[in-house]
């Protein structure tokens, strides 16, 4: 494994980027992090700005007003990065898809590694995929 | 009826009111006499508005105006229609501040023109969004 | 020397373009301007496309912190339209649901106007207790949020004999946190510098905006859809509803304190006074007609209108949720206050981030300031104070 990967793997930073949700899965992302269910034992940490990711961890659906911050987050997002879509809303638009305003799901525009549906995902659903992830690279 | 509908009914021309359930009210009336009986019902009897909602029926395009009487817990809808082709009624927003959003979404939405709005410009679509195309209206 | 400062508080996504752009001369906010829409899915324009039990599924996502309230306003909605009367049973599962909504979405704003201030003891705590609500929802309804317990004609799934002793362990223990942290809240100096006198809402423009909810209660304007509109078991069990006159953002933050005690207080006398019997009436067809559902949600009243034409799809179906009335609200509430207090003063009318949106960027002007620089101002102010009246945060900390 090249060594880029292998610090990726060690200790990847996460980038959180809500398209249009109802923050469900955002919720429950941060509740991923908090004490009881603990991201960080695995090293993974959230950082603030797309600039230091290695992972965008992506919520909700693109409608025609976010879709070009969500494209410019991946722009400056640190290559390599994977994309890992949270939420159903993120793996194939759940119900919205009939809408005007709905633009299609994250993989129309963006290369999605890992898909985590539910709604939402419970946090454990989250780490595991998660770390399925890092286990991938 | 109570007090408050019957005063209603006595001071405007042209008005029918229909009690659906104990706490629901609908009040048809044209638009200048809407705009009317929307600051008689906020200035003079204190009624909040809690929103508004445009729909497109066969007779033209319907604005209901919900306003509350909380201490009550009556919903006054005032009910008003505007013809499909001259969709225009006079705003409310220069008396009461709380329709300013709600009236640019149905703008925006059903293409109703609220003439007088302080700022009726989009508020939920992008700027890119088609020209023209509403997609409240049943025919779109 | 003016500048134009763009915040969204809730995510540091660092694009364009903005949500609230704040008008700043010198340190003083002068003006607002709000940009809405990066959430917009269109439930409007998919309710007239959906059947009626479609509609509860889709509602229930317009937001995920008051996951139960729009289910509860549609089905309040469809119920008037067709003049459906639910089972008692049913009227107080409903509340129960309701009220550990409340409380777990009001212990969220708690902790994040804690994690504003830079108390992360109190975000961390009121975070942490958010967790055996959110169990409690699994054991009841199967899920953690998202619940699908509302359903037209009553309720979709019972409360069992065996939760009720779990439901009311958690409410003894809540209880009991609750309100020793309230106290240790309003006894701290430097969280009522930091929210007392700040972002005052007069109550004349908590009228003229429409605000709902805690914002509106905490500016003296006494409005509750549960007591002046009452349904499900509001006005059949004793509570009281909280208001306060100052209309400053410890005024904000005392009403949704005190309100989960009542809330608290509901679910018991729920519990009491629950017999056993049917949670559902059977609904046959919705007829042609209009009908108007409310309820209170954690921020304020949801409002749903739906007309139908006798078909098992409404003609128009219109939500409200109460974000839309509150948001607008802040351009007067921040005029004239610190920019360190900006971010407090925008989050203290709890915007359902989904209802209205998030954030963006940088902007011009001869100063650049991101969301994150103005949380760091927010934190910097606390720090000073904590200097001033020699404090620190073992007090609260020692709760834990």
């Amino acid at each position: 494994m090249s060594r880029k990967f292998w610090a990726l793997k060690k200790s990847p930073w996460v980038f959180h980027v809500s398209a249009a949700s109802c923050n469900n899965c955002d919720i429950e992302i941060l509740d991923a992090l908090t004490p009881k269910f603990d991201l960080e034992r695995f090293g993974i940490r959230k950082v603030g700005t797309p600039r230091h990711a290695d992972a965008l961890l992506v919520t909700g659906v693109i409608n025609r007003k976010n879709i070009s911050r969500v494209l410019r987050v991946y722009e400056q997002a640190a290559k390599p990065c994977i994309i890992i879509a949270v939420g159903t809303c993120a793996c194939n638009t759940n119900m919205f898809e009939p809408s005007y305003n709905v633009v299609g799901p994250f993989d129309k525009h963006l290369p999605v590694s890992v898909y985590i549906p539910g709604c939402p995902p419970k946090p454990e659903a989250i780490i595991m995929g998660v770390v399925k992830a890092l286990g991938s690279l | 009826m109570n007090e408050l509908e019957k005063e209603i009914q006595d001071t405007f021309k042209g008005i029918s009111i229909k009690r659906h359930s104990p706490k629901r009210v609908y009040i048809e009336i044209d638009k200048e006499g809407a705009h009317e009986l929307a600051r008689f019902l906020y200035e003079e009897k204190g009624c909040r508005l809690v929103t508004a909602t445009g729909t497109d029926t066969r007779k033209g395009y319907e604005i209901l105006y919900h306003f509350s009487m909380d201490k009550t817990g009556i919903i006054y809808s005032v009910r008003t229609v505007v013809p499909k082709d001259n969709p225009k009624i006079m705003t409310l927003a220069s008396f009461l501040p709380a329709t300013n959003w709600i009236e640019r979404e149905i703008w925006e939405l059903l293409g109703i023109e609220f003439e007088g709005h302080p700022n009726l410009k989009r508020l939920l679509t992008a700027e890119d969004f088609p020209e023209a195309y509403y997609p409240l209206r049943r025919g779109e | 020397m003016k500048t134009i400062i763009p915040v969204g508080p809730y995510h540091p996504l660092q694009a364009e373009p903005e949500f609230f752009k704040l008008e700043v001369e010198g340190e003083k906010v002068t003006g607002l301007e709000i940009n809405i829409g990066y959430n917009h899915r269109g439930h409007e324009y998919l309710a007239q496309r959906k059947t009626y039990e479609q509609i509860i599924f889709l509602v229930e996502r317009i937001c995920g912190i008051c996951s139960c309230s729009h289910p509860f306003a549609s089905v309040n909605a469809v119920e008037n339209l067709a003049g459906i009367e639910i089972p008692e049973r049913a009227k107080y599962i409903r509340t129960i649901i309701g009220e550990l909504e409340r409380l777990h979405s009001h212990f969220l704003w708690v902790g994040l106007a804690g994690h504003f201030m830079g108390y992360n003891t109190l975000w961390m705590w009121f975070w942490r207790y958010r967790e055996p609500i959110l169990e409690l929802f699994e054991l009841i309804t199967g899920n953690r949020n998202h619940y699908a317990m509302m359903k037209i004609g009553g309720v979709s799934k019972d409360i069992e004999d065996e939760d009720i002793s779990s439901i009311q362990k958690t409410m003894n223990e809540l209880e009991a946190k609750t309100v020793m942290f309230i106290k240790a809240i309003l006894d701290d100096p430097v969280i009522a510098a930091r929210l007392g006198g700040v972002g005052i809402l007069t109550k004349e423009d908590a009228i003229k905006y429409g605000v709902l909810g805690p914002t509106a209660r905490g500016s003296g304007v006494a409005i509750d859809v549960r007591k002046d509109d009452p349904y499900a078991a509001y006005d059949l069990v004793p509570w009281d509803i909280i208001v306060f006159e100052e209309g400053d953002l410890l005024a904000k933050a005392k009403v949704r304190l005190l309100e989960c005690l009542e809330s608290i207080k509901i679910i018991r006398g729920c519990l009491e006074q629950m017999r056993k019997g049917e949670i559902e009436t059977k609904v046959e067809d919705i007829p042609p007609g209009e009908g108007i559902g409310r309820h209170e949600a954690p921020r304020g009243e949801v409002f749903h209108y739906v007309r139908s034409d006798g078909s098992n799809m409404p003609l128009r179906y219109k939500v409200r949720a109460p974000s839309y009335m509150n948001v607008p609200s802040n351009e007067v509430a921040v005029k004239g206050y610190d920019i360190a207090d900006a971010i407090l003063v925008l989050a203290s009318v709890d915007p359902c981030y989904c209802c209205t949106e998030r954030m963006a960027t940088l902007y011009d002007g001869n100063k650049k300031l991101t969301g994150k620089d103005l949380l760091k101002l927010s934190w910097k102010k606390t720090e000073q104070l904590k200097k001033k009246f020699s404090h620190s945060e073992n007090k609260l900390a020692s709760l834990l």
